[in-house]
Parts: structure tokens; sequence; C-alpha cells
């Protein structure tokens, strides 16, 4: 069963990643720098203003870009059944949205980090905004990805679920903004921590509760 | 081939609102075939799904012993990749190798799934099932789309597999040739 786990993993990453097979997971990224590039522009290019809000802003663009890959984590796979052969077969829900979630994390995490860098020097961000931007980013992101699962798998059978995963997924990322973004002006480690603990309890119930939503949809 | 046997007992569906049937039971064991009939929007494609473990039962239980196959509309095969590859993905979960030969996908499987036929599809998924190597093969509709050389190879295979001891059970609507196959007419059990 192992060595069952391990395909579907390499079939999700594969998929997943930025320009794998299902596409368009480029665009988080772009959407990022794309926010990060047009926000002095529309605020003015004071660097006194762009270093004090450029953190927030680099968060807000961090989490709208969570929102762009959820369409394809879920539903394809529930509407062409390969969710189905997978219960056929004793791969719980569960499992195959466990090495779903690492996958969509790896796809949208690290690229999302590295293009912090770019964004820091589009917004003129210093040193300790950067290094609290990047240690939060790094917290809060498989946080994010968790949400964005668990939203996905909960809206897969709808029609226009993608509408409603977003406006879903906005308040659920209220914590982890708070504690990301708050930590940039405080500037002291407590707020990364505790975006962390958001992030691990969010990625603990995240299979669990799309595994649910899965086998829900299967009976509607 | 492993040893399987399949008991259904006092099963009732209800989709909704509406009670599609109950009160069904059927007992099959190795070797045996069984074909589902009824026209459209009786139910056979929910007792299918019952009975492979995906949907509840209103009423009643099934109990399976040995692994399930299932073929329905949906090939379950990745749009975006080749058709070996999509293929090798269930190879190498099932631990078997796909059998392309037996359909004549030998020349497709360059071929992205996106860009096949509804027969070519329904072909691949036999591959699929025939592939896992599972002794209960539940088909849903497994005619639709295919051509008359298909059809008799589907038969054929379904055949083999009966005679090998599996268990074969064939929702369709059209006439599945098949000898010393069971007939269970759903709109008996209609209420």
């Amino acid at each position: 069963m192992n060595g069952a786990l391990w395909q579907i993993f390499k079939r999700d990453f594969a998929m997943l990643m930025p320009g794998g097979r299902r596409g368009g997971s480029l665009l988080p990224l772009l959407f990022f720098l794309a926010v990060a590039m047009l926000f002095p522009f529309a605020v003015g290019p004071e660097p006194a203003l762009l270093a004090k809000t450029g953190g927030g802003v680099a968060w807000i663009a961090a989490l709208l870009a969570a929102l762009l890959p959820l369409d394809r984590l879920v539903a394809p796979d529930l509407e062409c059944g390969v969710l189905d052969q997978f219960a056929l077969r004793g791969i719980s829900d569960e499992a195959s949205m466990a090495s779903r979630l690492i996958a969509h994390w790896l796809g949208f995490g690290p690229p999302l980090v590295l293009a912090v860098f770019p964004a820091a020097a589009l917004l003129g961000l210093d040193g300790s905004t950067l290094h609290f931007l990047l240690l939060g980013l790094l917290a809060g992101t498989p946080g994010l990805a968790a949400i964005g699962l668990m939203i996905a798998a909960l809206t897969a059978s709808f029609r226009s679920g993608t509408a409603l995963a977003g406006l879903m997924l906005v308040p659920l990322a209220v914590p982890i903004l708070v504690f990301g973004a708050g930590s940039i002006p405080t500037g002291n480690y407590s707020g990364i921590a505790l975006t962390a603990a958001i992030s691990l309890a969010l990625v603990a119930i995240t299979p669990f509760a799309a595994g649910a939503a899965i086998r829900a949809a299967r009976e509607g | 081939m492993q040893a399987c046997t399949l008991t259904a007992s006092n099963i009732a569906c209800r989709r909704g609102d509406r009670l599609l049937f109950a009160g069904l039971s059927c007992d099959l064991s190795g070797g045996d075939a069984l074909h589902l009939a009824g026209p459209n929007g009786v139910g056979k494609s929910s007792l299918i799904r019952i009975i492979a473990g995906l949907l509840r039962p209103f009423e009643g239980g099934v109990i399976r012993k040995g692994a399930i196959a299932l073929l329905d509309d949906r090939p379950a095969l990745d749009e975006y990749s080749t058709l070996g590859d999509a293929l090798d993905f269930w190879a190498n979960i099932d631990g078997g190798t796909a059998d392309t030969g037996t359909f004549g996908l030998g020349e497709l499987l360059d071929v992205p799934v996106r860009f096949l036929s509804t027969g070519q599809r329904k072909r691949a998924a036999l591959a699929r099932m025939a592939g896992q190597d599972a002794p209960i093969w539940l088909l849903d509709e497994p005619l639709n789309g295919l051509d008359k050389d298909a059809v008799a190879i589907a038969e054929q295979l379904v055949a083999d597999h009966c005679k090998a001891g599996g268990i074969a059970i064939i929702a369709s609507h059209q006439p599945f040739t098949q000898n010393g196959m069971q007939r269970l007419e759903l709109p008996e059990f209609t209420p």
C-alpha cells in the first residue's frame, strides 16, 4: 500500500508543481509579483510609505494567490472518477488528500517564498521586514495550502465552486494573516510561532476534513 | 484468481425523495455473471455503486469477499497525460502491466487522453479494469460507444474472467451476450 501512496504522491506532484501537467501553477507566482509591482503605482513611490505597508501587501497578495489553484485541486479527479478508483483499491480518501496537501504546498509555498525576493525589491522592503515576511510565509503557507485543499474538497461537487471557494477561504485565512503580517511591524518571533501553530493545526485536520467532504460528495 | 463471493441482501436505494428500488437481494459466487437490466433511470448505476461500496444503501447491506474493479462512464484517466502514462499510473498502483494489445490501443499510447474518442476512452477504461486483476468486476454500461469488434472483445473478456472464477455484474440496457448469464430485471423491484 505504501507503494501505491508513493505513486499517488508522484502523480499529485507532477500535476501541481509549477509548469505541471494540470498547468497554471505559475499563475499564483505571477499574480503575487503583479500585485507587488502594481502597489507602488497605486499608492505612490514614497519609500517610507512603501516600507511601512509593503509587508502587509505582500501577505495579502500571498493569500489571494493561494486562491488561484483551488479549482484544479480536487474537482477534476472527483469528476473523472479517479477518487472512486482509489477508494475501491482500499486507499482511503484521507491518505490521498494528505498526499495532495503535501504536493499542493510544494507546488505553491516554496516558489512563493522565492518570489518574495523580487517582490521585496519592488516594494523597497528593508532587511528586518524581509526577514519576518520570509519566516512568516514559511510558517503560514502550509496553513494556506491546508485551508485551500479543505475548501477545494468541500466545493468540488458544486457547479460554481471556485467563486464560493474564494469567499470561504478569506475568513478562514484571517488568523494566519493577523499573526503572520502582525509580526512584521512588532518585529518579534511570537507572531511567527503563532502562525506556525495555526498552520500545524490546519495541516493536521485537513486530510480528515477533505476526506469526509469527498465521501459526502460521493453520496450526493 | 482469489476466491470471491458477493451477497447483497434486501437492498433499498433512495435518491432524494424517491425510492428507486427496494427488497433487492442477490447471491453470487465465483464464475457467475449477472445482467442488471432495466430502462434509464431505474437505478442500475446506483445499484452498481452500492455494490461497489461507494454509495450507502438506504436499507440492507452488501457482503463482499474479493477486490472490486469498477468500470463506469468515467474512465479515471488523466486528460492531460498520454494514454500510456495514464494506464501506467494504474498499472503501477495495481502492481501489474496494462494490457493494451487486446483492445487495439497500441498505437494510441502517445496520444493525450483528451484527444481520444468516446469508444477509445471506453476501450482504455476496459484495459485499465482488466489490468487490475480484481475478482469482482462491476461494469456500468460497458458497451456504450464501442463498435462491433470492440463489443465482441469486451464480451470475450468477461467470458474469460468468469471462466477463471471471477464474478461479473453488468448493468446495461443493451443486450450483453454471455453463456449462462443470470438476469435481474430491476423494474420488478420498483415500489
